[in-house]
C-alpha cells in the first residue's frame, strides 16, 4: 500500500531528480539501556542543498534486526569485539609489547577516537583511517607485522575500538591539510560508474528511502560501521561495503585499503557528522 | 518458435555480430529521445518480454519498477510504476528509453540498456573486475524488443 502514492508521485515528477521521499521509521535506539545513539541529525552544512537530515541505516532496517542492536547480548558483532579484546592484551612482535602495555584500558585511552577518523596524521603527512593507524603501531612500536587490510583482526580492532565511542558525535575534519582528500572523495561520491552508470548519490541521496526489490535503500552512512551483516555473517568495513557497491554498478571496482577509497571514506564519513557513533551494528 | 530460437541465440552468442543485427551506433534517436525503427526487424514476443522484466539475471525491471499483474514479489519502486505505461508512451518512446533513457530523460538513473561504451570504469559484468573486451549490452536487441512487446501490452 505504501508504494502507491510514491510510484504516482514519481510518474508525475519523472524528470524531477530529488523526489525526498525518505521512508525511514520514528523508533529511538538506545543500546544496553543506556547508551544513547543519535540516529537522526540535522545535516552538516557541506550537505546544504543535498539533505536536510542525516539517518543511520538503522531506521530502514526491520524491527526484529534493529532489536539486535538495543542489546550487546544479542548483538553478534560484539563477539568480534571480544576477540579484539584479546588482542588488546597481547603481546606481539619484537618489542615485546600489546596494545595494552601503551594505551592501557581501551576503554579509556580510545573513547572518542572512532568519532574523529578518518584524519589527517601530522607526523606522516597523510590522511589515515583506523586500520592504517593500527598498522602504524604494530610495525613501528611493536616490531610485529602489519595486518592486511580488512584481515580478521583489522576488523575486529576497527569494532572494538568504534564500541568504545558510541553514542559520541561523528565528527570528522573536513577542512586545513584533509581537504583535498575529502574533495576528491566527493567527487567519488557523485560520479556515476560502471555499465549500470549509478554513483552512491544515485541511491543514497537522490533514492534513500526508497526499494530496490526487496531492499531498502538508507542514506549510505557510516557511523555505524563496523556492520555485522546478516546475510555475510561477518563484520564488514566501510571500505569492504563500497567494494560491493561500486561492483554492483557492473564497474571495476577499487581495492579496500587503496587512496581510492580511503578518501571515499573520510568524505562519506564527514556527512554522518552529528550523528552517533554505532558500531558494531546489526544489518541485513 | 522462430523467435525463442533468436533469443536463445542471442543469449548464447550476447555482444557477437550475428547476434545484435544493430549495435548501439547504429541506433537513431529521434528529438524527443525515441527510437523509431524495430532493433531486429522481427516483432517482439510480450511473453518473452514478461519474463526478462521480472528475472533478476534479465532485465530485472522488477527491482525499480512494479507491474501489478505481474506475479513478481517485492517489485521496487525507484522507478515509475509502469501499469498503463502503453497509455502515456508509444513503443518508439519506449524503445527508446530501453535503448538509452538518458535521450528522454536527462539525469535519469536508469541504466541504458543497449549502450556499450562511453562509461566510467565499465567492468566485467558483476565481478568487479575490469572487462576482457568490449561490452555486451545489457539486454540483446531482441530482448529489447521483447521488452517493448511486453510494455506495450500495459494498457489501462
Amino acid at each position: 500500500m505504501k508504494f502507491k502514492p510514491m510510484s504516482a508521485i514519481a510518474v508525475l515528477a519523472l524528470s524531477v531528480p530529488t523526489l525526498g521521499m525518505a521512508d525511514a521509521d520514528d523508533d529511538s535506539l538506545v543500546i544496553n539501556g543506556e547508551i544513547e545513539i543519535v540516529t537522526k541529525a540535522p545535516a552538516p552544512a557541506h550537505l546544504e542543498g543535498a539533505l536536510d537530515e542525516i539517518m543511520s541505516g538503522w531506521h530502514f532496517r526491520d524491527d526484529a534486526t534493529q532489536a539486535m542492536e538495543m542489546d550487546d547480548f544479542d548483538n553478534p558483532g560484539m563477539l568480534f569485539v571480544e576477540n579484539a579484546m584479546g588482542v588488546w592484551e597481547t603481546v606481539d612482535g619484537s618489542e615485546g609489547k600489546s596494545c595494552a602495555s601503551c594505551h592501557g584500558d581501551v576503554a579509556e585511552s580510545m573513547k572518542g577516537v572512532k568519532a574523529v577518523y578518518p584524519k589527517w596524521n601530522e607526523a606522516a603527512g597523510e590522511v589515515r583511517n583506523l586500520q592504517m593507524q593500527f598498522n602504524d603501531c604494530r610495525t613501528n612500536r611493536m616490531g610485529a607485522e602489519a595486518w592486511g587490510y580488512d584481515a580478521g583482526p583489522a576488523k575486529d580492532m576497527e569494532a572494538l575500538i568504534a564500541s568504545v565511542s558510541r553514542g559520541m558525535p561523528v565528527n570528522v575534519a573536513i577542512d586545513g591539510p584533509a581537504k583535498a582528500m575529502w574533495e576528491k572523495g566527493k567527487e567519488m561520491f557523485y560520479t556515476r560508474t560502471g555499465q549500470l552508470d549509478l554513483s552512491c548519490a544515485s541511491c543514497h541521496e537522490q533514492n534513500y528511502g526508497n526499494m530496490i526489490r526487496a531492499d531498502h535503500l538508507s542514506q549510505g552512512q557510516i557511523n555505524a560501521f563496523p556492520v555485522y551483516r546478516l546475510k555475510d555473517t561477518k563484520l564488514t568495513t566501510p571500505q569492504g561495503r563500497f567494494k560491493g557497491c561500486v561492483r554492483d554498478t557492473r564497474a571495476e571496482t577499487y581495492k579496500p585499503g587503496s587512496e581510492d577509497f580511503l578518501a571515499l571514506e573520510l568524505y562519506v564519513a564527514s556527512r554522518g557528522n552529528g550523528l552517533s557513533v554505532e558500531g558494531p551494528s546489526v544489518r541485513n | 518458435m522462430r523467435l525463442s530460437t533468436l533469443t536463445l541465440a542471442a543469449l548464447l552468442a550476447a555482444g557477437t555480430a550475428s547476434a545484435n543485427p544493430v549495435t548501439y551506433a547504429d541506433v537513431v534517436f529521434n528529438e524527443d529521445g525515441g527510437v523509431e525503427a524495430s532493433l531486429t526487424g522481427v516483432a517482439g514476443n510480450p511473453e518473452e518480454g514478461a519474463k526478462i522484466f521480472s528475472t533478476k539475471s534479465m532485465g530485472n525491471c522488477v527491482a525499480c519498477h512494479e507491474v501489478s499483474t505481474l506475479d513478481a514479489p517485492f517489485p521496487g519502486n525507484v522507478g515509475p510504476m509502469l501499469d498503463g505505461v502503453a497509455d502515456r508512451w508509444d513503443a518508439t518512446q519506449l524503445r527508446g528509453i530501453l535503448v538509452n533513457a538518458k535521450m528522454t530523460y536527462e539525469g535519469t538513473v536508469m541504466p541504458a540498456y543497449f549502450k556499450t561504451d562511453g562509461f566510467t570504469r565499465p567492468g566485467n559484468a558483476y565481478t568487479g573486475k575490469a572487462p576482457d573486451g568490449p561490452l555486451d549490452p545489457l539486454l540483446s536487441a531482441q530482448q529489447i524488443e521483447d521488452v517493448v512487446a511486453f510494455l506495450s501490452t500495459l494498457k489501462e
